[in-house]
């Protein structure tokens, strides 16, 4: 009994300094001087959680049973690690871009951030990990009882129990006080890390000195061991070939696949570097840790009564020689395997049931938002702290069940066989982009129910769930059905059997069902995240909102992540924005930020569905992002559409404009013609009155006088005739009812006509008028009267408004689009540009009235020109006032 | 796929590392076929089969030879990796 005592002083003492160094490693990291903490060193240590309780002691065990069949738990890890570029490497990179937080969470995330994958898997992984739990329990319990005096007789239950339960609550302790101090973004523990890694040191040195002692303490050195074991009843190559390939396969898998690996591994990883240390450290570490097992299994089948347990001769070898103190070190490595993977199962297989099941049951049952409940970051950690109880509990529960009888290899082997349901799923997410949602669920379920049916279920034993008779001839009678014989192809091992056709039916099933399905978007965008996570690391989906809800979300992170990391994060967020102040845009970027650093703490799924709470519903999926799209590119129409539409209007307004321009101007120019009629026609009015009145009354006017006078009314009169029949020309033109009076004669003529016509009377300023007979030569079939009328206004136009010192006028004939067209071109100031837009227009008289006119020629000549099909216009840039008079091409031709 | 993988020809510091790279792949499947061929020994029925020692041997100098070949080849990736960074890569 002493003996015992003093084992308990030693392990509470160790227990104790496991607490300390914990402690201190959170302090250092804390405190910012943890830089060894995050070496590769310890990074490749903490992977030796792998070896539990049941490598420690089951190994020997098992050598001892089956010979070297132990040795493939080892090689399978061995390969996948040394193997890290194919695999690894990949999967700690899309642990780190995606902040990843367990097994579950990957897959979930993988797979379109799917909350029913994560509950699935989640429930899965502590339907695995609870038997291994209480494999761990049970092995710390029954080393106990090695050293009290009782062991060998039948120890009482109750005395287990109470054993295994002050095991349990301990290490729920440890593993709260550690595992759940604060919620880390990137989830690591520092602490656990370190207390993992000295664990590892002290398992590695006491199963080192338990086998050296045994080698050559016991077994004289070397050679002579060698020779022992050759003689021993393990001595000859007894392998059967499937379950050496079948296990290291399943033990590879499982390796990738247990939640406390995925923990170590790529959760707790500080930098992808220390994988490459680890790719050749960790199988050195396993090589060295399977090394001594096999001669302590021969020494202690020929050193111990035939019957006593082998599991646990690494204790009762060293013990039955007399070395208590080498026992007590065994004692302690078997406790630090056993207690080390227990925390870290608990811690991982925590934050799976705390991110996938309790808080989004709690946050469905918060109607109101995360942004107005209580404070989430308690409820985080509340959750993590009753699941790390209750899988522990769970573990104990399952110790006391199955009463701990069963030997502890074939419990490990089928845990191992469980999880690495995992792998095809976890292997097609990261390597296949057509891999979907629906596949995984069904791939994982088929595997899972054929390996509960040929595995977990029969291992409890014939009789107990499953009948005696429903293993011999299947259920209802169904051979082929039978759980160790499915397709009724007897003689394979039974652990073979399971792997086999639980991992190829779940791939097969994984596999069609991806390929039938199709794949939501957001699937689709994560499996190109994780699937191709070397090429790019953009962000999987986009959040919109306003600024009103960056107050909202600062109130959640503050609650998860804690006040000062968020108000941190988001200054930081803001200061990248290029803002003042503490609140960002929430600009898609900044809550993608967001969403990660808060799903390092409560899991992707849980992140996005509070920001989605948050941000209300304003979730970009990519079905969104498309119907967006879609109503882009129909506003984009419509806007194009309104665009043509108001550049239309634009155009008609400007039309409208030049019009009202036009109308005003021909309004004032009316308003100035009248006046200027009035006076034309009062002038001589006046006169003719004047001067009738002096014919009238005045009686002593000579012949001479009467004669003037009577001239200068008649002459006034005539004015009056010429103005009124201008007028009158003008509104017959318009009004259409002219006759035309068509004629055939030479352009020639009619020139010489309008020339001669309208420079008669004209004295010393009489234009000199140049012009080429050649060109002239055509003979026209039109109304030749009205055509000279035109050519007379314009070149009388001409000689009365030309302002130059030697005016002249250059009459061209040409062609010009097939017309014939007549310029008239004079060397004067020409018409300004103001004007040239209503020269044209009735009453129109240029600037300056220096020259009495109605201003009606011009309105006549495009009146004519008009009848006879053809056109007058001012052409501009001629140095001088230009005129064109087109006739069209039928009137040159049809005479000739 | 990344723009490199379309390079034709390599400098040749970033050829050796890819066939660094090729080396460490093809470790691991070195390894499994080393460690397959105890599928192919005998079993103990028939004469001549492998004693427990000569297995234990073969199988843990199987395991020296990955381990030390694995860690010479991080050496070497390590080396690579800080040579392409010293260049500025």
């Amino acid at each position: 009994m002493g003996t015992l005592n003093i084992l308990v002083g030693v392990c509470l003492i160790y227990v104790v300094f496991l607490f300390l160094i914990a402690f201190a490693a959170e302090r250092a990291a804390l405190e910012g001087k943890g830089g060894w903490l995050r070496s590769p060193l310890i990074y490749t240590l903490s992977l030796s959680i792998y070896c539990t309780a049941w490598t420690f002691y089951g190994a020997v065990g098992y050598a001892a049973r089956s010979g070297l069949e132990y040795l493939t738990i080892y090689i399978g890890p061995s390969l996948v690690m040394i193997g890290w570029w194919w695999l690894l490497r990949k999967l700690v990179r899309i642990g780190r871009s995606q902040r990843i937080t367990s097994i579950a969470d990957l897959i979930s995330s993988r797979y379109g951030k799917s909350n029913l994958l994560a509950v699935g898997v989640t429930v899965l992984a502590v339907i695995g990990t609870t038997p291994y739990i209480a494999l761990q329990l049970q092995s710390v319990t029954v080393s106990f009882d090695v050293f009290s005096s009782s062991y060998g007789a039948e120890l009482t239950e109750a005395a287990q129990g109470s054993n295994a339960l002050l095991v349990a609550a301990g290490l729920t302790l440890f593993t709260i006080v550690f595992g759940t101090r604060n919620l880390d973004v990137n989830e690591r523990h520092h602490g656990v890390v370190m207390a993992v890694a000295v664990e590892a040191i002290v398992k590695l040195f006491a199963l080192l000195a338990v086998g050296i002692f045994v080698v050559w303490g016991l077994g004289g050195g070397v050679s002579e061991t060698l020779a022992r074991i050759d003689a021993s009843e393990i001595g000859q190559w007894q392998m059967r070939g499937d379950r050496w390939a079948t296990l290291i396969f399943l033990s590879g898998a499982a390796f990738l696949c247990l939640p406390r690996m995925f923990q170590v591994m790529v959760v707790e990883n500080e930098a992808e570097d220390h994988l490459r240390t680890a790719s050749w450290a960790f199988p050195a570490y396993l090589m060295i840790m399977s090394l001594f097992v096999v001669p302590i299994a021969v020494v202690g089948l020929d050193l111990m009564p035939a019957g006593s347990n082998p599991d646990f001769f690494v204790l009762t070898v060293p013990l039955a020689t007399g070395n208590d103190a080498l026992a007590m070190l065994s004692f302690l490595g078997g406790f630090s395997s056993a207690t080390s993977m227990v925390i870290v199962a608990a811690l991982a297989l925590s934050t799976m049931v705390s991110n996938h099941i309790v808080m989004p049951i709690w946050l469905s049952t918060q109607s109101v938002g995360a942004s107005v409940s209580g404070d989430v970051r308690h409820v985080v950690l509340l959750s993590r702290r009753i699941s790390i109880g209750a899988v522990v509990f769970l573990g104990y529960l399952y110790f006391r069940l199955s009463g701990g009888g069963t030997a502890l290899a074939s419990i490990g082997l089928i845990s191992f066989a469980g999880v690495a349901q995992f792998l095809p799923v976890l292997i097609g997410g990261i390597f296949w982009r057509g891999a979907t949602r629906t596949g995984a669920f069904v791939g994982l379920t088929v595997g899972f129910v054929i390996w509960a049916y040929t595995l977990l279920l029969p291992s409890f034993g014939a009789g107990t769930l499953v009948s005696a008779t429903m293993l011999a001839e299947g259920p209802m009678g169904l051979g082929w059905l039978r759980p160790q014989a499915f397709f009724g192809i007897t003689g394979m091992d039974p652990l073979v059997h399971a792997v086999f056709w639980s991992i190829l039916l779940n791939t097969m099933s994984f596999f069609i069902a991806s390929l039938v399905g199709f794949p939501s978007p957001l699937e689709r965008l994560q499996g190109a995240q994780f699937v191709n996570v070397f090429e790019h690391s953009s962000t999987p989906q986009s959040w919109a909102g306003s600024l009103a809800q960056t107050e909202d979300l600062m109130v959640m992170a503050q609650r998860i992540i804690g006040a000062r990391e968020a108000q941190n994060l988001f200054e930081r967020e803001a200061k990248r924005q290029g803002m003042s102040g503490l609140l960002p845009e929430p600009s898609p970027d900044f809550l993608q930020r967001l969403e990660r650093e808060l799903a390092g703490s409560v899991g992707a799924a849980t992140a996005h569905a509070m920001i989605g709470q948050i941000v209300g519903g304003a979730s970009v999926s990519v079905e969104d992002l498309m119907a967006v799209a879609d109503e882009t590119a129909q506003m984009m129409e419509y806007s194009s559409k309104l665009e043509a539409k108001s550049e239309e209007q634009a155009r008609t307004a400007r039309q409208l404009r030049q019009a009202n321009e036009k109308l005003t101007l021909i309004s004032e120019q009316k308003d100035s013609f009248l006046s200027q009629v009035s006076h034309e026609l009062r002038t001589p009015m006046t006169s003719i009155r004047a001067f009738s009145e002096i014919l009238r009354d005045s009686d002593r006017l000579s012949e001479d006088e009467k004669i003037k006078y009577s001239s200068i009314i008649h002459d006034e009169a005539l004015r009056l005739t010429r103005l009124l029949d201008d007028l009158l020309d003008l509104s017959v033109l318009e009004s259409g009812r002219v006759n035309l009076n068509m004629q055939s004669g030479s352009l020639k003529g009619i020139l010489d006509h309008a020339v001669a016509s309208a420079l008669t009377g004209a004295g010393a300023d009489k234009m000199r008028v140049m012009r080429n007979a050649t060109s002239e030569d055509i003979t026209l079939h039109t109304d030749l009267d009205r055509l000279s009328q035109v050519f007379i206004n314009l070149i009388g136009n001409a000689q009365k408004y030309c302002d130059a010192s030697a005016p002249n006028l250059r009459i061209d004939v040409g062609r010009s689009n097939g017309a014939l067209v007549v310029d008239f071109i004079d060397n004067g100031r020409g018409i300004p540009k103001a004007e040239q837009a209503v020269i044209f227009e009735k009453f129109s008289r240029t600037g300056e009235q220096k020259v009495k006119g109605a201003g009606l020629g011009l309105a006549i000549c495009r009146e004519i020109m008009t009848r006879l099909e053809g056109a007058v216009e001012y052409l501009p840039g001629q140095g001088g006032a230009a005129f064109r008079v087109t006739l069209p091409e039928e009137v040159a031709l049809a005479a000739q | 796929m990344s723009p490199k993988h379309n390079i034709p020809f390599l400098e040749r510091q970033s050829y050796r590392r890819r066939r660094l790279i090729d080396t460490i792949r093809m470790l691991p499947v070195i390894g499994a076929v080393l460690w397959a061929v105890p599928l192919l020994w005998r079993q103990s029925e028939h004469s001549g089969e492998v004693m427990t020692s000569d297995a234990i041997i073969y199988i843990f100098m199987v395991w020296l030879l990955l381990v030390v070949g694995g860690g010479w080849l991080a050496r070497c990736l390590k080396r690579s990796d800080a040579e392409e960074t010293e260049q500025g890569h």
